[in-house]
């Protein structure tokens, strides 16, 4: 048979913001006044109700200020709120997807969320609980796909089957989110000697 | 819980095909890039699963630029033309309820964001951005006006041809993808750092839109087709059972 090829990728360039959230963009009264991806929760969402926020840096220490973060993850009980997930229905109350910007003038972003529940990995073992990231920006080729991971999840992280096939082990804090109360930081790092690992997912 | 079987994975990406992170003539990436290696895995849950937007979230106008900005009584500025196509997978099957987004210049080739500084004057009627979902045959279309080349800071005198941003949504999350069409005989196509980060001439030619007459509206809108493919996935099928899922 006669596969296609994938299309391929390209940059989402600085302008982004005008597709993708263009109430941030200042496009008044776009698709109903609200970015689609700006609220994950949208109603008694069971589970820990968590901030996850941080930088991304480019390769001269910089924070990037026109860069597009989404994220996908699990309800608090592992389910995904997703057609292709077969093992049971998700919290009604948690999108599991979100989409912010960077900020124009720091360089922050910000998910309000809330802590996801493990899922389990191709052979049925257990992951550690895991955000699952996707960054796009101006300079970015194809967009990049890294993982949060809790740093107050010891135990899950110490038994997780993907944590474990990293070999470089120094590496691994480039995935772990820094717990401070309720927020958890993760600042991602493009490139240097804190390169944040990036996956082929 | 349900019965049906778990989806089975994606076809590996062909990194090959897709431009690679670091490219010096497209020089914003030259501190962008990651220089390590990405780690590969099966895909899981997490990568196989993706989140999914109804029908019902896209307003009537979402899908016309030519007036989701516009004053009453007004449209934007430009040649008009209808943009429309499928979105596919490796195998060519159509991936129905999908999101695709879409955003671009004016027709001058300014964009409406304050980091846009081109002489070129903004469009009162047109904001230059929209959205659709895809039809249960995987198609999709949109109304816009022909946006104009631009200049951009990277060497002295890069203009980029013209072009419209687009961002997909799959089934899976692994599905991911934002790109850029462009235009069928545009000079530009074959001088732009950014096209030219794509390795092949192949590749780059199926970012590139045909005009179509068959779908051209007479005395309103011509048409341009554009197809996308998202990655394949492996039928559960062949697969050995995933214990546990
Ligand atoms: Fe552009």
């Amino acid at each position: 048979m006669r596969y296609l090829k994938e299309t391929p990728s390209q940059t989402a360039g600085p302008y982004v913001h005008i597709g993708c959230v263009p109430s941030f963009a200042g496009l008044e009264g776009m698709f109903g006044g609200r970015d689609l991806g700006d609220k994950m929760i949208t109603g008694d969402a069971k589970g820990e109700r968590i901030t996850l926020t941080g930088h991304v840096h480019d390769g001269t220490g910089m924070a990037i200020r026109d860069a597009l973060l989404e994220i996908w993850q699990a309800d608090a009980a592992g389910l995904y709120n997703s057609p292709q997930e077969r093992r049971g229905a998700a919290d009604p109350h948690f999108t599991g997807w979100g989409r912010q910007p960077t900020d124009g003038e720091t360089g922050r972003y910000r998910f309000e969320t809330i802590k996801p529940g493990p899922v389990p990995w191709s052979d049925g073992r257990m992951q550690a609980p895991h955000i699952l990231v996707w960054i796009v920006a101006r300079g970015i080729n194809m967009g990049l796909a890294t993982r949060v991971y809790f740093d107050d999840e010891q135990e899950a992280n110490a038994a997780d089957p993907l944590l474990a096939r990293i070999e470089h082990r120094d590496r691994i804090p480039t995935l772990l989110a820094r717990r401070e109360g309720d927020t958890y930081h993760f600042d991602i790092h493009l490139q240097g000697p804190d390169e944040t690992i990036f996956f082929d997912i | 819980m349900t019965n049906s079987p778990p989806p089975g994975t994606f076809f590996q990406r062909d990194f090959t095909w897709h431009p690679p992170a670091l490219t010096p003539g497209y020089k914003t990436s030259v501190t962008r890039a990651p220089q390590r290696a990405r780690i590969a895995y099966d895909n899981t849950v997490t990568e196989l699963t993706g989140p999914t937007f109804g029908h019902n979230i896209i307003g009537e106008l979402d899908n016309d630029l030519t007036l989701n900005y516009a004053r009453p009584g007004h449209s934007a500025q430009g040649p008009r033309i209808i943009v429309h196509g499928h979105v596919l997978d490796e195998e060519a099957r159509p991936v129905p309820n999908v999101l695709v987004e879409f955003w671009q210049a004016n027709a001058g080739g300014r964009y409406r964001h304050k980091k846009d500084s081109y002489l070129a004057p903004l469009d009162p009627d047109f904001g230059g951005c929209g959205r659709t979902v895809t039809d249960a045959e995987g198609r999709y279309h949109f109304r816009t006006i022909l946006p104009g080349p631009y200049p951009w800071p990277n060497g002295v005198n890069d203009w980029r041809p013209a072009h419209i941003h687009f961002s997909l949504f799959g089934h899976g999350f692994a599905q991911r993808l934002i790109t850029q069409m462009y235009f069928e005989g545009d000079p530009h196509i074959d001088i732009c750092p950014i096209l030219q980060t794509i390795p092949s001439k192949a590749a780059i030619d199926t970012l590139v839109a045909r005009l179509d007459m068959n779908h051209t509206v007479p005395m309103d809108a011509r048409a341009y087709r554009m197809d996308f493919v998202l990655r394949g996935q492996r039928q559960t099928l062949f697969e050995n059972k995933m214990e546990g899922m």
